[in-house]
């Protein structure tokens, strides 16, 4: 099933550099499955070590990263709990950066 | 899961603060309310004002024009607000940020005015890159961007800036300067209005208790216009540690960045005894354009230097407590870097000796 990824507040720039993905994933995977996929095939080989650790922090989302289930707070849909659905949209957003 | 607030809307965010599931529209409501709420209790506006919004074209400016745009149509404060953005001369940074400033413009109805650092310092912040490296630049862009806003307003007549201030970013700041002991900050930095120390325009931070989540999520929801690329010559490593800090204790304790606030809101320095002949004289920015010096500050002087004040800096007349300013000691570094580079032209020697002048500088400001 296909799902999008986003990107916004300048987390693209841990992975390939685009805001925008979309995804074939397994059915019934969770976000936790979501979030290590990405640093596997999303991060350029070389930028894998720093990628991740700007993104992750013991394998969740690093505490100031914003996660939106379909516009949703994670916080609300069982964040990296959640079973992804087809047509999903995952908005990561940094809020670590100033502005 | 239903909002708490109205009880009949699907719950889109928890709230930090509260950990309250809510809706959008309720989102919308007690944000702009709080933020409405700081502005009466402090009675920061007069009708008639004029106000400078210091405008980034980041998310925080940008939610802080669309608010003040929204609560003053609401309300009727009745506040003239004016743009006010800042032009470091950072290729491809700048570049973007300030069209997106300038669509802002259109957005919200509101007039622009944009100083660069050029205009007001004879560098660019990419010649100042190019002349120190990219180490410490950003005590460059500190004082520097500091000055430009309040130069920027005053060049207009302007005497109160709002900025996008956020409570992260208030918590983190009370942080810094505890772990740094320094203390007549700590004492100052939570106030909502900073007064006119060192500088002539009354700068406020209508932002200071909105959290940097719904800041986000505002913006994201209201689909503002705003421009997300970091500052390309931004880590500034302290700050975001204290930050990452922040973020892990909020992670346990929910309630740990209005936990900050209210520490460092509480803590007051111990007054020192006054010295003579230093009273607090308030001083009205009054604008009017001088020649433009040769060398050193290239700024028009938007004070009247005839009050012979002693707490002025002597090389450009801009409220100080020393006999040079900040921006004035900085330039002083570059512009005998640049000399130096020219006469030599040994552009490596000269740099390693303006880094290491600027090392100790760094450690004083
Ligand atoms: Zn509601
Ligand atoms: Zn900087
Ligand atoms: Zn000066």
């Amino acid at each position: 099933m296909q799902i999008t990824v986003e990107f916004s507040g300048g987390l693209e720039t841990a992975f390939d550099g685009n805001k925008k993905h979309v995804l074939d994933v397994p059915e019934g995977s969770s976000v936790n499955w979501l979030l290590h996929h990405m640093v596997e095939t999303l991060m350029p080989d070389h930028k894998r070590e720093e990628g991740k650790n700007i993104f992750l922090q013991d394998e969740s989302v690093r505490p100031g990263v914003l996660v939106l289930i379909n516009d949703s707070d994670w916080e609300l849909e069982g964040e990296d709990q959640y079973i992804l659905q087809p047509r999903d949209v995952i908005i990561f957003a940094s809020t670590l950066h100033g502005g | 899961m239903l909002c708490v607030l109205c009880e009949c809307r699907k719950a889109m965010l928890k709230r930090p603060k509260t950990l309250q599931p809510i809706c959008k529209p309720c989102f919308y409501n007690v944000f702009e309310t709080e933020i409405h709420n700081t502005i009466v209790e402090s009675n920061l506006f007069f009708p008639g004002e004029r106000v400078a919004i210091g405008a980034s074209g980041g998310k925080d400016s940008t939610v802080l024009a669309h608010v003040m745009k929204t609560l003053n149509e609401r309300y009727n404060y009745g506040v003239d607000f004016v743009l006010l953005s800042i032009d470091e001369g950072i290729h491809g940074y700048r570049d973007d940020s300030l069209e997106t400033v300038k669509r802002n413009k259109v957005q919200y109805d509101m007039d622009l005015e944009v100083v660069s650092y050029s205009e007001l310092y004879g560098w660019s912040m990419d010649q100042i890159v190019a002349q120190i490296g990219n180490k410490n630049n950003c005590t460059y862009c500190g004082v520097f961007r500091r000055q430009a806003l309040d130069r920027g307003s005053a060049k207009l007549g302007i005497a109160h800036i709002v900025t996008g201030h956020n409570a992260d970013d208030m918590a983190e700041t009370v942080l810094m300067n505890l772990l740094r002991g320094d203390t007549a900050r700590l004492d100052r930095c939570t106030e909502l209005v900073t007064g006119s120390d060192d500088s002539p325009v009354k700068r406020s931070k209508p932002l200071k208790y909105a959290y940097e989540k719904e800041i986000v999520l505002y913006a994201h929801y209201k689909k503002l216009d705003y421009f997300s690329t970091e500052c390309t010559y931004s880590p500034e490593a302290f700050r975001g540690t204290a930050r990452t800090l922040i973020k892990n204790l909020e992670a346990i304790r929910p309630s740990t960045i209005i936990d900050i606030i209210h520490s460092g809101e509480a803590f007051v320095l111990k007054k020192k005894k006054e010295k003579k002949g230093k009273g607090s004289v308030v001083v009205k920015a009054k604008v009017e354009e001088k020649p433009v010096p040769s060398g050193g500050c290239s700024v028009p002087l938007a004070f009247d230097s005839s009050l012979g004040l002693s707490n002025r800096c002597t090389k450009c007349g801009y409220l100080s407590h020393n006999a040079v300013c900040k921006a004035c000691v900085l330039l002083e570094g570059l512009n005998a870097g640049r000399a130096k580079m020219q006469i030599e032209g040994d552009s490596a020697d000269g740099a390693a000796k303006n880094i290491k002048t600027l090392e100790k500088l760094a450690l004083s400001i």
